[in-house]
């Protein structure tokens, strides 16, 4: 059963054609991996389908429900998390914090439930505590909890996004480039936790450059060029095919 | 162990409060209490304002309009004669169903005045919906443009109140009445009634203060921080950023509203420099030397410079004290005079060095630049 569809999805900026027309859907369960060039349309793809930026035309359905056009916080509460290419953590917020957030759409405490204190928020924000704390702890970052982020590494950086990203305990988690500025080691290792995560049950949508990676984790691929979809298959009949091989590497000459 | 220490500085306010009142009391200078207490009010602001934003992030150099909406309508429809209107339909009812109260005022004179209670409720109840209204689509806007757009707002509501007859114009309104707020706690600045008012200011701020401190250590709170650190990311966890700004936007109206409604009838007047710029630049540059996400920095600050202030140490140069110090702020100590140097170290030595960020992690924080 298809988790997310997608069809026929349009996106203009002025007279550029940045999402031209795109369909695919994405199964429940699965890795499914968007790939391309440089300013193929990925992350634009990417914003059209989290609610960052609305479509020009076309639709989205996640879960048989329409979502093009929302807003990100109405597609987050329906089970969709996303991770960026450039890592948007909270700033001036500990990392626990950080994954804390996460956990906003698994709890309901409001204005007047803060302002007055009621005795049953204590509980719902010791268990908002001990969830963030146990995703930390799988990212085996737990030890950082208390470090405000700016002054984590990159790579912890990252693993903190990740555990928030998991924390909301989504259907579909979006990863926009999860090993952009990872090093070899370090993206095989991501590599295992897409995989790890898949595990858990919850389908994971990429987009990334480093092909090594897609490869070995991908179920599906999708390659988009110019903003359109060219390609749609298994990660080993994309690498035969002909047209994904010359975008890459530029046409033989006759 | 969270709710515990939350309560101490609660705890530990109260006393001073105390404290401070049996001080001027035993040394015979209980015309501090006066000062004392509109700053008391003035700190509503503050504190209201602080929570905006420090923790939400969202600027406001517009919250003396709210104020002066506040005390502005209350003040108006407690002094305003409705005598000869007794037998308009719409007057006559509202005498009907009690709203309205006759009572005498300095001269002799009989008035027929909504009562006050009905006029302060119905003062703040304005504020809360202009500060809703206006709050849409205003906190669309970010940084210098939401500035600029309240401090629109702010001019507006001043050029209004000077220019409106209604409102008394640049003379504002005197001989606003005190009343009851409670049997037997009266509301105003008589001389017989000036400890019990420095009690109800002070204990209107122990009380928001309570309520904000419980607020900004919610799940809410966190939100809010979490929209001053990336906008995009709060709504992308599924934060509803618009709305929990515009709350956050009409309380802290609110807050600033109510501090305007009591101290226009604690003074018995209110002119139209409350609700000028100055004023809210004022509120601005207290939150600023309180720390920003500081509330009791900001509580602190705004009693030491708002005191100081109407005892006239800073004389003629008042506003320009406060837009030095604005200026100062910004310049060498953004994190507030409580985030400087001296004062950590002072809390580490307080707390047995246990508590607060190690050295290490300090130093890397300005030394190390992440991509």
């Amino acid at each position: 059963m298809a988790l997310l569809e997608i069809n026929n999805l349009n996106r203009y900026f002025g007279g550029l054609h940045a999402v031209n027309d795109v369909s695919f859907s994405v199964d429940e369960g699965m890795i499914k991996a968007i790939i391309g060039p440089n300013g193929a349309g990925k992350t634009t793809l990417f914003n059209l389908i989290s609610g960052n930026l609305p479509p020009s035309g076309g639709t989205v359905l996640f879960k048989d429900e329409h979502i093009e056009g929302f807003q990100p916080y109405q597609i987050a509460v329906r089970g969709m998390s996303r991770t960026y290419q450039n890592i948007k953590l909270f700033h001036g917020m500990t990392a626990l914090e950080n994954v804390m957030l996460g956990r906003h759409v698994q709890s309901r405490a409001g204005f007047m439930a803060g302002m007055l204190n009621l005795p049953w928020t204590w509980h719902e924000e010791r268990q908002i505590r001990q969830k963030a704390m146990e995703f930390l702890e799988l990212f085996e970052i737990s030890e950082f909890a208390d470090i405000e982020v700016t002054n984590l590494s990159f790579g912890q950086q990252r693993a903190v996004e990740f555990a928030r990203a998991l924390a909301t305990e989504p259907k579909l988690l979006l990863l926009d480039e999860p090993a952009a500025g990872l090093n070899i080691y370090e993206t095989a290792e991501i590599g295992q936790l897409i995989s790890r995560i898949r595990d858990r049950g919850i389908t994971v949508l990429l987009v990334e450059h480093d092909m090594s990676l897609v490869m070995d984790i991908s179920d599906e691929i999708v390659v988009l060029s110019f903003g359109e979809k060219i390609a749609e298959d298994l990660p080993a009949a994309i690498q035969q095919n002909e047209e994904v091989i010359s975008i890459y590497l530029g046409e033989e000459e006759d | 162990m969270d709710q515990v220490r939350r309560i101490i500085p609660v705890v530990f306010l109260i006393v001073f409060i105390v404290a401070v009142q049996l001080a001027t009391k035993y040394t015979g200078t209980p015309f501090y209490l006066t000062q004392l207490t509109m700053s008391a009010y003035y700190s509503l602001v503050v504190v209201g304002l602080c929570v905006l934003m420090g923790y939400a992030g969202q600027i406001s150099i517009g919250h003396a309009g709210f104020f002066a909406i506040g005390g502005y309508i209350s003040a108006a429809l407690t002094t305003h004669n409705l005598l000869e209107l007794k037998d308009n339909a719409f007057v006559s009812l509202l005498n009907k169903y009690g709203v309205l109260v006759l009572r005498e005022d300095l001269y002799g004179e009989t008035l027929l005045t909504v009562h006050p209670w009905y006029a302060c409720l119905l003062a703040i109840m304005t504020a809360v919906i202009i500060a809703f209204v206006i709050g849409g689509p205003v906190l669309k806007l970010k940084g210098h443009y939401l500035a600029m757009a309240t401090l629109g707002f702010g001019i507006i509501i001043y050029q209004i109140v000077m220019a409106t007859e209604y409102f008394g114009e640049a003379d504002g309104i005197s001989e606003v009445p005190s009343f009851n707020i409670l049997p037997g706690i009266e509301l105003g600045g008589g001389f017989e009634i000036r400890v019990v008012n420095y009690y109800i200011a002070w204990g209107l701020v122990v009380f928001g203060i309570i309520i904000l401190q419980n607020l900004i250590h919610s799940r809410v709170g966190r939100a809010l921080r979490s929209i001053h650190g990336s906008e995009e990311a709060a709504n992308a966890m599924g934060i509803h950023t618009s709305r929990y700004k515009l709350y956050t936007f009409v309380l802290s109206a609110a807050f600033a509203a109510i501090a305007g409604v009591f101290l226009t009838h604690y003074n018995g007047s209110i002119g139209p420099s409350e609700a000028g710029v100055m004023k809210s630049v004022r509120y601005v540059a207290i939150v600023a030397v309180g720390g920003m996400a500081h509330l009791w920095g900001a509580l602190i600050m705004s009693v030491i410079l708002n005191f100081l202030s109407l005892r006239g140490v800073f004389g003629t140069y008042d506003d320009a004290v406060f837009g030095a110090i604005l200026i100062v702020i910004m310049l060498f100590a953004p994190e507030g005079i409580l985030g400087l140097g001296i004062f950590q170290k002072l809390k580490k030595i307080m707390s047995g060095g246990v508590s607060g960020k190690t050295p290490e992690l300090q130093e890397s924080k300005t030394g190390q630049k992440q991509v």
